[in-house]
Parts: structure tokens; sequence; C-alpha cells
């Protein structure tokens, strides 16, 4: 499993890339592309939809199960990946390339997780 | 095989209809091209649907043990009281068909004794459109008693998918609590999620894992205490039907399946019918007119403002309430509740012949159905819940309910029902025993499987990428 120093996580398996200090992508961590298995749509969020942290914010439907995406930080929807659409193998190809949506105006941060208590969380639910 | 578009052949054609003897004239607005309709003899017809036919599995085939859909036997004698001409011919316009009248009062009565409520609307087509109306009088509830600030609606993770689905379709915000450890309701969750904000509670009982939750009143009690109102999904009926009543366990409305729990044709073979049944202080808000009967005869009754309005034309799908009181009849009193028992029992004895091999959720007794988890078997070998799945057609059965519930991984959900003898449960599970062992001698053969299905393999994923959902011409 591969989980990349530089970013933060949350618990439902999201990652965060921050851009700056009020903006950053999110997208869907390795563990949680190899869980959900092959990719076939993406539901992403409208731009200028407000993300609360914690709450649902789009959904990815895979070959197992439709799957909610939560919002790991709060802020304001910038921009959204509308090249998944068409290719949501993307998503399993390069996780960490393949972004769900931007975020603005960034807060709640502070209870991400870094990569090594991301991959704690994960080997708990390997078990 | 062939599409009917690919066996047309131009100029071919059934003479089905006699000549025209009136004189033809052509509308103003005529379509130019010629519409693009394959053309076929009678023969090629007949012969690509009988095709088709041999290509479907259904329980008149085989064993289709496909967890939380209850694919029991649908037995003859229902579709027999559903062709009877009084019941067939009638139109739903014609005045107070005492007959027909008389089957939705017998059916509203038993269903509402079988499930401790107090009055049932039957225009729900199905159990999603029933979840929908049952919503929709917890709505009206709240906006009747002016809690405009309920706007959730608290589902656990092993609820069905249609819970959460219908529950955003009505218009709530959909409160997603994990189970506990044990598999029931996490208790402190629940206070937790419960407030001021709170519309209700959808719950399946007993839940997606075969699990009767033991705490039951106590869930019920915490919703109530909160302002909430309990709504029972009725799809798990089999396993408590004449034994324990949702109204008793302190639901204040629900939904059944006709199709699932009381033997009518489910599926493909439909359609189904989801009756929905609610306490007395609710009764008002149902939808579609009530059979009152007055003077010595049946007649329609409208249901009065506070009613949620129509939620289907007229009076739902009558024809499977003919074949779900038939079924009733048939049973009766001491029957009901035989079927619960062997549908629990018949779980039981294929959970017994399976756990020593495969990894079973439940430890303990379970309801109609319980859960294997591929999960060990995956990591080890690479053998999926799906691949075991596949195995199965190979032996002549429909494969277990996959990827489901959600909160357990690699799942394969087994409902065996009570319509299956001890030789089909024990040839089951040697079929069962068989691929587990193939599975760890030949991994790799696994993922080919099945071999001897009209169909092996289809690339699932490029199938959901990229479906095609139309035939393409030439020109």
């Amino acid at each position: 499993m591969n989980t990349p120093k530089e970013l933060k996580y949350a618990k439902t398996h999201e990652w965060v890339r921050f851009t700056s200090e009020t903006e950053c992508e999110v997208g869907l961590s390795d563990f949680a592309q190899d869980a959900l298995g092959d990719l076939v749509f993406v539901n992403l969020p409208e731009v200028d939809a407000e993300a609360v942290k914690d709450e649902t914010i789009c959904d990815v439907e895979s070959v197992k199960a439709v799957s909610d995406v939560y919002a790991p930080v709060n802020g304001t929807v910038s921009e959204v990946n509308e090249e998944l659409l068409d290719s949501p193998e993307l998503i399993n190809n390069d996780p960490y390339g393949a972004w769900l949506f931007r975020l603005k105006d960034v807060s709640g941060a502070e209870d991400l997780l870094d990569a090594e208590a991301y991959e704690k969380v994960c080997a708990e639910e390997e078990h | 095989m062939k599409t009917l578009f690919e066996r047309s052949v131009a100029g071919r054609h059934c003479s089905i209809l006699p000549e025209c003897d009136v004189p033809v004239r052509t509308p103003e607005h005529t379509r130019t091209q010629p519409l693009h309709l394959p053309e076929l003899s009678e023969t090629d017809i007949s012969r690509h649907y009988t095709e088709l036919a041999k290509q479907t599995f259904g329980v008149n085939d085989g064993f289709y043990p496909l967890g939380s859909c209850t694919m029991k036997y649908n037995p003859k004698v229902n579709e027999q009281a559903a062709s009877l001409e009084g019941f067939a011919e009638v139109h739903p316009l014609q005045d107070h068909v005492q007959g027909c009248l008389e089957v939705l009062a017998t059916a509203e009565k038993y269903l509402c004794e079988i499930t401790g409520m107090n009055a049932m609307t039957f225009q729900p087509a199905a159990g999603a459109h029933g979840e929908l109306t049952g919503l929709m009088l917890i709505k009206r509830y709240h906006e009747k008693h002016g809690n405009t600030a309920r706007t959730k609606i608290i589902v656990p993770d092993s609820a069905h998918g249609t819970n959460p689905a219908s529950s955003a379709m009505c218009g709530f915000t959909v409160v997603n609590i994990p189970s506990a450890e044990d598999g029931c309701v996490d208790l402190d969750r629940l206070r937790e999620a419960c407030g001021e904000d709170t519309a209700g509670l959808m719950l399946t009982n007993p839940n997606t894992l075969g699990i009767f939750d033991k705490h039951i009143r106590e869930i019920t009690d915490i919703v109530h205490e909160a302002g909430g109102l309990c709504y029972y999904d009725g799809a798990n009926l089999n396993a408590v039907m004449g034994i324990a009543r949702p109204g008793d366990m302190g639901f204040d409305c629900i939904h059944l399946n006709l199709h699932k729990s009381f033997s009518t044709p489910h599926g493909g073979g439909g359609p189904g019918s989801g009756p929905v049944g609610c306490k007395s202080f609710l009764e008002a808000y149902l939808p579609g007119e009530k059979v009152v009967f007055e003077n010595g005869e049946y007649r329609w009754q409208e249901r009065g403002e506070e009613s949620i309005g129509a939620v289907r034309g007229f009076h739902g799908n009558f024809l499977v309430v003919v074949k779900a009181l038939t079924y009733l009849l048939t049973l009766g009193r001491e029957g009901v509740p035989a079927v619960a028992e062997n549908a629990v029992l018949n779980a039981n004895y294929l959970k017994h012949l399976l756990e020593g091999t495969y990894d079973v959720t439940n430890k303990g007794v379970c309801m109609h159905e319980f859960v294997l988890t591929l999960e060990g078997m995956k990591k080890e070998t690479g053998v999926s819940a799906m691949d075991i799945a596949k195995a199965l057609q190979d032996y002549g059965m429909h494969p277990p309910t996959m990827y489901f519930p959600l909160n357990v991984h690699e799942a394969l959900m087994v409902e065996p029902t009570e319509t299956e003898s001890k030789e089909t449960l024990d040839a089951a599970a040697a079929a069962f025993l068989e691929i587990y062992e193939k599975a760890k001698a030949d991994p790799e053969a696994m993922h080919h499987t099945p071999l001897h299905s009209p169909i092996t393999r289809p690339d699932e994923v490029k199938a959901a990428r990229h479906p095609v959902l139309r035939y393409r011409f030439d020109d």
C-alpha cells in the first residue's frame, strides 16, 4: 500500500494535499481504491458547494457498491476533476494523481492524520 | 445469441392482421423514414423468446439463496386464484366490486394481525416504493405537529441500501450509525445520533447479518423519547412472521414485500407489491382510498384531506394481493409461524454445514440468513467472493447476494428459505465445500468460472464503465 508522506489523511480514507494555507486537493487513498475495487462511476460535487467536515460530499461507484466520499475538512468547492467523469479508472491507476475536487477557504484541518497514523487506521481495518 | 435485429431479414414478416377494410387516410405529419423494426416470421420470434427463456434462472430452475431477497417457491395455487375471471377481468373503475374489495379488506386484516399494525395501504408497487410511502407518512406526521426541525432519518450501516436512498428521496438527511461488535445497533451511537432534529429511524429486524436485535424495544424507546418515529423495513419478515410483530417491537409504520415473504413472484417475474402498514395515529395520512364494510357491503372511502395523496394509480398491484392472500389462506394461523420456523431452521442447518470450512460472521444461531466472509480466502489465495459466487453457477445454483452487507468485506449473504428440502441444502453445502477445496488447490482456475453457463465471465468493469444501452444500426 502506498501512503505518501507529504499528504494528510482522513479516517474515512480521503487524502488531502495542501496547495496553499487555505486551499487543498482531495482524493481517495490507495487503500480506499483497493478496497473499493474497479471504479466505474464518479459523482462529483458542484463548484461552490459547501464542504462540511465529516459529512458526505459526493460518491463513487465501484463494481461492488456505491460509497460515500466524506469532506475531510471544511471549505468551498472551487474546482472538480471532470476528467474522472469519463475515466473513473484513473483513481485506480493513480490514486494520488486523481484528485476529485479542490477546496478553498479551508478550515478544520487539525484532526487530519499524517501518513503514519493513517497507515495504523488501515491496518486496524484490515485485521 | 443473436438479437431480434440480427435475426431480421428484409421483407420477412408474419401476417397477423387481416387486410384493412376501411379507407386509408394519410395524416398530415407522417413519418417519412421507415421504422427500424426487425422483420421476422412467427417461427423466428417464437424461437428467439424460447431461447431467451432457456437462459433465465428462477426458483423453478433450482436453489436460489439470494440473501435478503427471500426467493421462496411461488405456489401454483396462487396463480390459479389470481387468474379467476372475477379478479382478472375487472377494471379498477368498476364500482365497488364486492369480491375484490373483500380480498383487500381481508388481506389488510390478516397482514395487520401479522405485523401488529392497525391499517394498511396496498398502493405501493414494491419495497422501495413502500419505504418512500412510509417515510412520507412520517414526514406528514411531523409537519402536522409543527416539528419542522425534524429533518434527519437514522439508518444503521447494516440497513438495506434502499433505506438511505428512500430517506434522501423523501427530502430527509441521512444519519448513518455503525453497528456494535455483535452486529446489533450500537445503543450509545443511537443515543448520540438522536435529538431534536430526528424525524425517525429506519431499521430492518432481523438485520442483514441475520441477527434479531436483542435491544429492539430499547432502540424504539430511545427514538420515541427523542420525538422520532420508527420505521420497520419488512424485507426480512420471513424470519419472524407469525412469531414476533413489528408493532409490538415499537414500530410505528412498516412495509412488507409480498413478493418476498408472501410467495408472490419476484424479480423479472413480478410485479411486486409493497403494502405499507401503520399504527392508528398515522392512518389518516395513508395514500389512496380505504375499503370499509357498512350495511352488509364493502365500498371505497376517501381518506380525507390529511392523506399524503395517491402514490400510484388505483389500488396497487391488485392481483399480487390476491396471490398473497391465497398464500395466507393456504397456510392458516398455524402455517404462518411454521414458515418462519422452517426458514430459520434451514438457514441454521446450511450454516452449520458450512461453518467448519467457511468463515461465518454469525457465531451463534442465525435467523433466516447468514453471511460468509471470503476476506481470509482472498488474502491467502486471491479468490474473491465474486469468484465463489460465479463458481456456484456451475452447480446449478443461483449465487447468493454478493458484497452485501457493506460492513462485511468479501461478503456472501445466504438465505435458503423454508421451501428448500434437506436434500437441496445438502447438495448446496457439498457444492460450497467442493468449491472451497478447488479454490485452495487451484486459485487461478476460479477466476474463469463458470464454465457451463450461457455466458461465462462478462467484463463487469467494462460493462459498467461503457455500457451499450441500445442496438446500433449500420445506417
